[in-house]
């Protein structure tokens, strides 16, 4: 017989929390146990010169707050699928390849030009950026075109609060964001036919919905090179791709930009791919997802409309037809 | 050749062409099958397939190089069957971990979706080769016969290759290597008879 009221937080969720910060623990203790190893040495002036500008590393803490934008009563896909099982075509098209290659990416000195349809274009340095507003922590389920999915801790705030800054012109109905592309830092973008660099957009309603997330980092720390380090966009109720990695451009323009995997297949990513479980990719079924690492005898997921935000978005697509506009 | 070299090559050969099961097996029992499991068993048998089959397809075009490799003939048979083996692997992968043993999903999917059309059209293409691979069957169909139907394996060769190609995204590069190396495998076959034509009738 139950009795009494059941706890606040579920007993999964105990658990990870209590993994998560076993895990940030162990990440302390290994810089910490690092730089007092260089300090030892004495060489703490060489450390600057082969990794310079320690805060800016990938792995670094974030100041974060909590938001109620979050996704709760999920399980965390662990730190290390999260940055070892990724689509970042620049540093190669195997999963395992940015991880690998994603080294050089010059994360600083970093900055994010403003273009376009906007009062006066603007330059933003990724420091100014990272103290512009408070950095949340938000939990989002992550839905993969590849019929995959994650459940990710990103750190961030809603890029609305970022455009605002940008005073975009009543003209502006869409956001393009430009990702870097330097082809001696990123050689592996020649094992596709890709034209470079990567280009995705939103419809200016679409950016401006909270949800969207400017993202500097996840589980709480900067985000590592592989995840679109230093500054990323997190569209959670769209297919992945449409989450564009190392942003150094927003353009805002008053018609739809091309959108590089929509110029690659027309017929396969359509400028919108919102997660659609009733709308097919021409290749495989929608309706179901595998979940990261799940063992292959799991059982698959349902994938949700609008990948489980319908509240907060459908009202945006209100009056249009999901399977032509896909 | 000596018959203890030939028998420890062919030790070699099938411990080569377990390899891949052996990884995946290890894996599977380890939980160290990476981020995506299903994924990584998919592309693991299905790369087999398509490798086995193309070292076959080497052998013919080798053995026409000189008259002191005769003795690659009696591993054909072996890597061929080892072909159909990860093939049929790939395809159980898609009906047990994709299509869930749900028999009307999987006749949609080989209706709707050309990249299923064409793999399992490869795989058909190799059953009968599978199943007349037996000395009995060789004698019962006699030589003649037995080679015209073994021709199909070049197009089942193809049909995998064109699988590949469908299934990765547009404008991704990846299966281009294999593609390369069975072009010049199927073109060396034209050629050579060509050449020994030439020289038949130079002679």
């Amino acid at each position: 017989m139950l009795i009494g009221k059941p706890p606040d937080i579920p007993s999964s969720e105990i658990t990870l929390r209590a993994e998560y910060d076993r895990y940030m623990n162990r990440r302390r203790f290994l810089r910490t146990a690092a730089s007092t190893a260089v300090a030892a040495l004495g060489v703490e002036r060489l450390a600057e010169v082969v990794s310079p500008r320690i805060a800016a590393q990938a792995g670094t803490k974030l100041q974060t707050v909590k938001s109620p934008l979050t996704t709760t009563g999920e399980q965390l896909t662990s730190f290390e699928d999260i940055t070892h099982y990724n689509n970042f075509y620049e540093f190669g098209v195997e999963k395992d390849q940015p991880a690998k290659n994603a080294g050089g990416l010059p994360t600083r000195p970093w900055t994010v030009r403003i273009e376009g349809k906007v009062k006066q274009p603007k330059t933003f340095d990724i420091d100014a950026l990272l103290k512009l507003r408070p950095l949340e922590d938000r939990v989002y389920r992550h839905r993969c075109v590849e019929a995959w999915s994650m459940v990710i801790p990103w750190v961030g705030y809603s890029l609305s609060e970022f455009i605002r800054q940008c005073d975009p012109l009543p003209s502006a109905k869409y956001v393009q964001f430009l990702s870097y592309y330097d082809r001696h830092v990123e050689k592996w973008a020649g094992q596709s036919t890709i034209s470079w660099p990567y280009s995705e957009g939103l419809r200016m309603d679409e950016a401006m919905n909270p949800l969207t997330l400017l993202t500097f980092g996840l589980y709480g720390e900067v985000l590592p090179n592989q995840d679109g380090a230093p500054v990323r966009i997190v569209v959670p109720w769209k297919y992945g791709f449409k989450s564009a990695k190392s942003i150094v451009a927003l353009r805002f323009l008053d018609k739809q930009p091309p959108t590089t995997w929509n110029d690659q297949g027309p017929s396969e990513y359509g400028f919108y791919s919102n997660v659609n479980p009733n709308v097919d990719h021409p290749r495989w079924s929608q309706k179901t997802e595998r979940r990261i690492g799940q063992p292959f005898y799991a059982q698959r997921r349902t994938t949700l409309m609008f990948n489980g935000y319908g509240d907060q978005v459908a009202s945006l697509y209100n009056g249009m037809d999901l399977r032509r506009n896909f | 050749m000596k018959r203890s070299t030939l028998i420890l090559l062919k030790v070699f050969t099938w411990l080569a062409c377990l390899w891949p099961l052996g990884l995946l097996l290890l894996g599977a029992i380890n939980n160290n099958l990476g981020a995506d499991p299903t994924a990584t068993i998919t592309f693991a048998t299905g790369l087999a397939t398509l490798r086995l089959l193309t070292i076959s397809l080497a052998i013919t075009p080798l053995r026409r190089l000189s008259p002191r490799l005769g003795w690659l003939i009696k591993f054909r048979r072996l890597l061929g069957l080892f072909a159909f083996f990860y093939a049929t692997l790939h395809l159980l992968t898609y009906v047990a971990l994709y299509a869930g043993f749900d028999v009307n999903a999987m006749l949609a999917d080989i209706a709707r979706r050309r990249y299923i059309t064409v793999g399992v059209a490869a795989w058909l293409l190799l059953l009968p080769l599978a199943a007349t691979s037996t000395n009995w069957a060789i004698r019962k169909l006699g030589g003649k016969r037995w080679n015209r139907l073994h021709k199909l394996v070049y197009l089942a060769a193809v049909c995998g290759v064109i699988h590949y190609w469908w299934q990765v995204k547009p404008g991704v590069l990846t299966p281009m290597t294999m593609t390369l190396i069975l072009a010049v495998l199927l073109a060396a076959r034209p050629i050579q008879a060509w050449m020994q034509r030439r020289k038949a009738r130079a002679a």
